[in-house]
Protein backbone atom coordinates (compact mmCIF):
# COMPACT_ATOMS: atom_id res chain seq x y z
CA UNK A 1 0.00 0.00 0.00
CA UNK A 2 2.79 2.42 1.05
CA UNK A 3 4.77 1.51 -2.09
CA UNK A 4 1.70 2.18 -4.24
CA UNK A 5 1.21 5.67 -2.78
CA UNK A 6 4.92 6.47 -3.22
CA UNK A 7 4.78 5.32 -6.87
CA UNK A 8 1.66 7.42 -7.49
CA UNK A 9 3.32 10.44 -5.80
CA UNK A 10 6.36 10.12 -8.10
CA UNK A 11 4.17 9.73 -11.21
CA UNK A 12 2.06 12.73 -10.12
CA UNK A 13 5.16 14.89 -9.58
CA UNK A 14 6.53 14.00 -13.01
CA UNK A 15 3.17 14.49 -14.73
CA UNK A 16 2.59 17.88 -13.09
CA UNK A 17 6.08 19.10 -14.05
CA UNK A 18 5.62 17.93 -17.64
CA UNK A 19 2.11 19.46 -17.80
CA UNK A 20 3.42 22.79 -16.48
CA UNK A 21 6.15 22.82 -19.14
CA UNK A 22 3.58 22.01 -21.85
CA UNK A 23 1.22 24.76 -20.64
CA UNK A 24 3.85 27.49 -20.32
CA UNK A 25 6.27 26.63 -23.14
CA UNK A 26 4.84 24.20 -25.72
CA UNK A 27 1.22 25.41 -26.05
CA UNK A 28 0.81 28.08 -28.75
CA UNK A 29 0.02 31.62 -27.63
CA UNK A 30 -3.60 32.54 -28.24
CA UNK A 31 -3.94 35.42 -30.72
CA UNK A 32 -6.36 37.77 -28.94
CA UNK A 33 -5.77 37.07 -25.24
CA UNK A 34 -2.05 36.35 -25.32
CA UNK A 35 -0.33 34.53 -22.46
CA UNK A 36 -3.17 35.01 -19.99
CA UNK A 37 -5.14 32.38 -21.97
CA UNK A 38 -2.74 29.77 -20.52
CA UNK A 39 -4.75 29.97 -17.27
CA UNK A 40 -7.21 27.80 -19.26
CA UNK A 41 -4.82 24.80 -18.83
CA UNK A 42 -5.31 24.92 -15.05
CA UNK A 43 -8.86 26.28 -14.90
CA UNK A 44 -10.62 23.78 -17.20
CA UNK A 45 -8.89 20.53 -16.01
CA UNK A 46 -9.57 21.60 -12.39
CA UNK A 47 -13.25 22.05 -13.26
CA UNK A 48 -13.46 18.64 -15.00
CA UNK A 49 -11.70 16.97 -12.05
CA UNK A 50 -14.09 18.64 -9.58
CA UNK A 51 -17.11 17.48 -11.65
CA UNK A 52 -15.77 13.92 -11.74
CA UNK A 53 -15.20 13.92 -7.96
CA UNK A 54 -18.71 15.27 -7.31
CA UNK A 55 -20.06 12.54 -9.60
CA UNK A 56 -18.16 9.93 -7.53
CA UNK A 57 -19.61 11.55 -4.39
CA UNK A 58 -23.12 11.23 -5.88
CA UNK A 59 -22.70 7.55 -6.86
CA UNK A 60 -21.19 6.63 -3.47
CA UNK A 61 -23.91 8.54 -1.60
CA UNK A 62 -26.63 6.64 -3.50
CA UNK A 63 -24.84 3.32 -2.78
CA UNK A 64 -24.61 4.28 0.89
CA UNK A 65 -28.32 5.17 1.04
CA UNK A 66 -29.25 1.80 -0.50
CA UNK A 67 -26.74 -0.53 1.18
CA UNK A 68 -25.39 1.42 4.20
CA UNK A 69 -21.90 0.51 3.02
CA UNK A 70 -19.16 2.19 5.15
CA UNK A 71 -16.61 2.17 2.31
CA UNK A 72 -19.07 4.04 0.07
CA UNK A 73 -19.65 6.57 2.85
CA UNK A 74 -15.91 7.21 3.27
CA UNK A 75 -15.41 7.45 -0.51
CA UNK A 76 -18.28 9.97 -0.75
CA UNK A 77 -16.69 12.12 1.97
CA UNK A 78 -13.23 11.93 0.37
CA UNK A 79 -14.54 12.75 -3.13
CA UNK A 80 -16.47 15.78 -1.81
CA UNK A 81 -13.48 17.11 0.11
CA UNK A 82 -10.98 16.78 -2.76
CA UNK A 83 -13.69 18.04 -5.16
CA UNK A 84 -14.07 21.22 -3.08
CA UNK A 85 -10.30 21.81 -3.31
CA UNK A 86 -10.43 21.59 -7.13
CA UNK A 87 -13.62 23.68 -7.29
CA UNK A 88 -11.83 26.34 -5.18
CA UNK A 89 -9.06 26.41 -7.80
CA UNK A 90 -11.74 26.97 -10.49
CA UNK A 91 -13.34 29.84 -8.54
CA UNK A 92 -9.97 31.51 -7.92
CA UNK A 93 -8.36 31.11 -11.36
CA UNK A 94 -11.56 32.15 -13.20
CA UNK A 95 -11.65 35.73 -11.84
CA UNK A 96 -7.85 36.09 -12.26
CA UNK A 97 -8.36 35.28 -15.98
CA UNK A 98 -11.49 37.47 -16.23
CA UNK A 99 -9.85 40.67 -14.90
CA UNK A 100 -7.49 41.30 -17.86
CA UNK A 101 -9.86 39.77 -20.46
CA UNK A 102 -13.30 41.15 -19.41
CA UNK A 103 -12.05 44.07 -17.32
CA UNK A 104 -13.97 42.76 -14.28
CA UNK A 105 -13.22 40.09 -11.69
CA UNK A 106 -16.73 38.65 -11.54
CA UNK A 107 -19.90 39.01 -13.62
CA UNK A 108 -22.78 39.13 -11.10
CA UNK A 109 -25.81 37.20 -12.32
CA UNK A 110 -23.89 35.18 -14.91
CA UNK A 111 -25.39 31.69 -14.78
CA UNK A 112 -22.13 29.71 -15.20
CA UNK A 113 -20.36 31.70 -12.49
CA UNK A 114 -23.31 31.70 -10.10
CA UNK A 115 -24.07 27.97 -10.44
CA UNK A 116 -20.38 27.15 -9.89
CA UNK A 117 -20.34 29.25 -6.72
CA UNK A 118 -23.57 27.54 -5.57
CA UNK A 119 -21.99 24.14 -6.31
CA UNK A 120 -18.97 25.04 -4.15
CA UNK A 121 -21.27 26.26 -1.35
CA UNK A 122 -23.34 23.03 -1.48
CA UNK A 123 -20.26 20.83 -1.02
CA UNK A 124 -18.71 23.11 1.62
CA UNK A 125 -22.04 22.82 3.52
CA UNK A 126 -21.87 19.04 3.07
CA UNK A 127 -18.36 19.00 4.61
CA UNK A 128 -19.40 21.33 7.47
CA UNK A 129 -22.38 19.04 8.16
CA UNK A 130 -20.11 15.99 8.29
CA UNK A 131 -17.52 17.74 10.43
CA UNK A 132 -19.75 19.28 13.09
CA UNK A 133 -22.95 17.22 13.30
CA UNK A 134 -22.96 14.83 16.25
CA UNK A 135 -26.15 13.02 15.26
CA UNK A 136 -26.00 9.29 14.60
CA UNK A 137 -27.80 9.98 11.30
CA UNK A 138 -25.15 12.40 9.97
CA UNK A 139 -23.94 10.05 7.22
CA UNK A 140 -27.52 9.49 5.98
CA UNK A 141 -28.41 13.21 6.03
CA UNK A 142 -25.12 14.05 4.28
CA UNK A 143 -25.79 11.40 1.60
CA UNK A 144 -29.23 12.95 0.94
CA UNK A 145 -27.69 16.44 0.71
CA UNK A 146 -25.04 15.09 -1.71
CA UNK A 147 -27.66 13.35 -3.86
CA UNK A 148 -29.63 16.58 -4.34
CA UNK A 149 -26.48 18.72 -4.50
CA UNK A 150 -25.23 16.73 -7.48
CA UNK A 151 -28.18 18.09 -9.51
CA UNK A 152 -26.22 21.33 -9.78
CA UNK A 153 -23.33 19.64 -11.65
CA UNK A 154 -25.14 19.23 -15.03
CA UNK A 155 -26.60 22.71 -14.59
CA UNK A 156 -23.08 24.17 -14.27
CA UNK A 157 -21.73 22.09 -17.14
CA UNK A 158 -24.48 22.71 -19.67
CA UNK A 159 -25.26 26.33 -18.70
CA UNK A 160 -22.96 27.71 -21.42
CA UNK A 161 -24.72 25.54 -24.00
CA UNK A 162 -28.24 26.68 -23.17
CA UNK A 163 -27.89 30.24 -21.85
CA UNK A 164 -26.23 33.42 -23.06
CA UNK A 165 -23.52 34.13 -20.52
CA UNK A 166 -20.47 36.32 -20.02
CA UNK A 167 -18.48 33.09 -19.70
CA UNK A 168 -16.87 31.99 -23.01
CA UNK A 169 -18.97 29.68 -25.22
CA UNK A 170 -17.85 26.06 -25.45
CA UNK A 171 -14.58 25.65 -27.36
CA UNK A 172 -14.70 21.89 -26.83
CA UNK A 173 -17.17 19.45 -28.34
CA UNK A 174 -19.73 20.39 -31.01
CA UNK A 175 -18.79 23.62 -32.74
CA UNK A 176 -15.57 23.87 -30.73
CA UNK A 177 -12.70 25.81 -32.22
CA UNK A 178 -9.80 24.73 -30.02
CA UNK A 179 -6.43 24.39 -31.75
CA UNK A 180 -5.39 20.69 -31.83
CA UNK A 181 -2.06 21.53 -30.11
CA UNK A 182 -4.00 23.25 -27.32
CA UNK A 183 -6.21 20.15 -27.04
CA UNK A 184 -3.15 17.95 -26.41
CA UNK A 185 -1.81 20.30 -23.71
CA UNK A 186 -5.26 20.49 -22.12
CA UNK A 187 -5.52 16.68 -21.96
CA UNK A 188 -1.97 16.34 -20.55
CA UNK A 189 -2.86 18.83 -17.81
CA UNK A 190 -6.10 17.00 -17.08
CA UNK A 191 -4.23 13.70 -16.77
CA UNK A 192 -1.78 15.36 -14.33
CA UNK A 193 -4.62 16.80 -12.24
CA UNK A 194 -6.38 13.43 -12.23
CA UNK A 195 -3.18 11.87 -10.81
CA UNK A 196 -3.07 14.60 -8.15
CA UNK A 197 -6.74 14.03 -7.30
CA UNK A 198 -6.14 10.27 -7.11
CA UNK A 199 -3.16 10.74 -4.79
CA UNK A 200 -5.02 13.20 -2.53
CA UNK A 201 -8.10 10.95 -2.43
CA UNK A 202 -6.12 7.81 -1.65
CA UNK A 203 -4.23 9.55 1.20
CA UNK A 204 -7.43 11.07 2.56
CA UNK A 205 -9.22 7.69 2.38
CA UNK A 206 -6.48 6.02 4.46
CA UNK A 207 -6.59 8.88 6.97
CA UNK A 208 -10.36 8.57 7.34
CA UNK A 209 -10.14 4.79 7.85
CA UNK A 210 -7.43 5.28 10.53
CA UNK A 211 -9.46 8.06 12.20
CA UNK A 212 -12.55 5.85 12.42
CA UNK A 213 -10.47 3.00 13.86
CA UNK A 214 -9.07 5.32 16.55
CA UNK A 215 -12.57 6.60 17.39
CA UNK A 216 -13.86 3.02 17.62
CA UNK A 217 -10.97 2.00 19.90
CA UNK A 218 -11.57 5.04 22.11
CA UNK A 219 -15.29 4.26 22.34
CA UNK A 220 -14.53 0.63 23.28
CA UNK A 221 -12.00 1.79 25.85
CA UNK A 222 -14.43 4.17 27.53
CA UNK A 223 -17.09 1.41 27.54
CA UNK A 224 -14.61 -0.97 29.15
CA UNK A 225 -13.60 1.62 31.76
CA UNK A 226 -17.24 2.43 32.45
CA UNK A 227 -18.07 -1.21 33.12
CA UNK A 228 -15.21 -1.65 35.65
CA UNK B 1 -0.65 44.95 -14.25
CA UNK B 2 0.84 43.10 -17.24
CA UNK B 3 -1.28 40.14 -18.43
CA UNK B 4 1.63 37.75 -17.74
CA UNK B 5 1.34 38.66 -14.05
CA UNK B 6 -2.24 37.39 -14.04
CA UNK B 7 -0.99 34.11 -15.49
CA UNK B 8 1.62 33.78 -12.73
CA UNK B 9 -0.95 34.80 -10.11
CA UNK B 10 -3.36 32.07 -11.29
CA UNK B 11 -0.69 29.35 -11.30
CA UNK B 12 0.71 30.41 -7.92
CA UNK B 13 -2.84 30.53 -6.45
CA UNK B 14 -3.50 27.00 -7.75
CA UNK B 15 -0.36 25.65 -6.09
CA UNK B 16 -1.04 27.61 -2.91
CA UNK B 17 -4.51 25.97 -2.65
CA UNK B 18 -3.14 22.47 -3.24
CA UNK B 19 -0.23 23.17 -0.86
CA UNK B 20 -2.63 24.35 1.85
CA UNK B 21 -4.67 21.15 1.46
CA UNK B 22 -1.46 19.11 1.71
CA UNK B 23 -0.61 20.89 4.98
CA UNK B 24 -4.12 20.12 6.31
CA UNK B 25 -3.67 16.42 5.40
CA UNK B 26 -0.22 16.33 7.07
CA UNK B 27 -1.63 17.89 10.27
CA UNK B 28 -4.48 15.35 10.32
CA UNK B 29 -1.97 12.55 9.83
CA UNK B 30 0.18 13.68 12.78
CA UNK B 31 -2.94 14.05 14.98
CA UNK B 32 -4.06 10.49 14.16
CA UNK B 33 -0.56 9.16 14.82
CA UNK B 34 -0.55 10.93 18.19
CA UNK B 35 -3.95 9.43 19.06
CA UNK B 36 -2.76 5.96 18.04
CA UNK B 37 0.39 6.29 20.18
CA UNK B 38 -1.72 7.44 23.13
CA UNK B 39 -4.05 4.45 22.76
CA UNK B 40 -1.09 2.07 22.48
CA UNK B 41 0.57 3.49 25.61
CA UNK B 42 -2.65 3.13 27.63
CA UNK B 43 -2.82 -0.57 26.79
Amino acid sequence: MKRGITALAVITGLMLSFALYEALVVAPTERTMGDVQRIFYYHVPSAWTAFLLFLINFVCSVIFLIRRNTKADILALVAAEVGVVFCTVVLVTGPIWARPVWGIWWAPGDIRLTTTLVLWLIYVSYLVLRRFSTSGQTAVVAAVVATFGALDVPLVYFSIWFFRTQHPSPVIGDGGSLDPRMWVVLLINWAAFLCLAGLASWTRYLLEVAKREVEEAEALESLYEGSR
Amino acid sequence: MNSIHYLYAAYIATWAIHGAYLVILARRYSRIRRDMERLKNRK
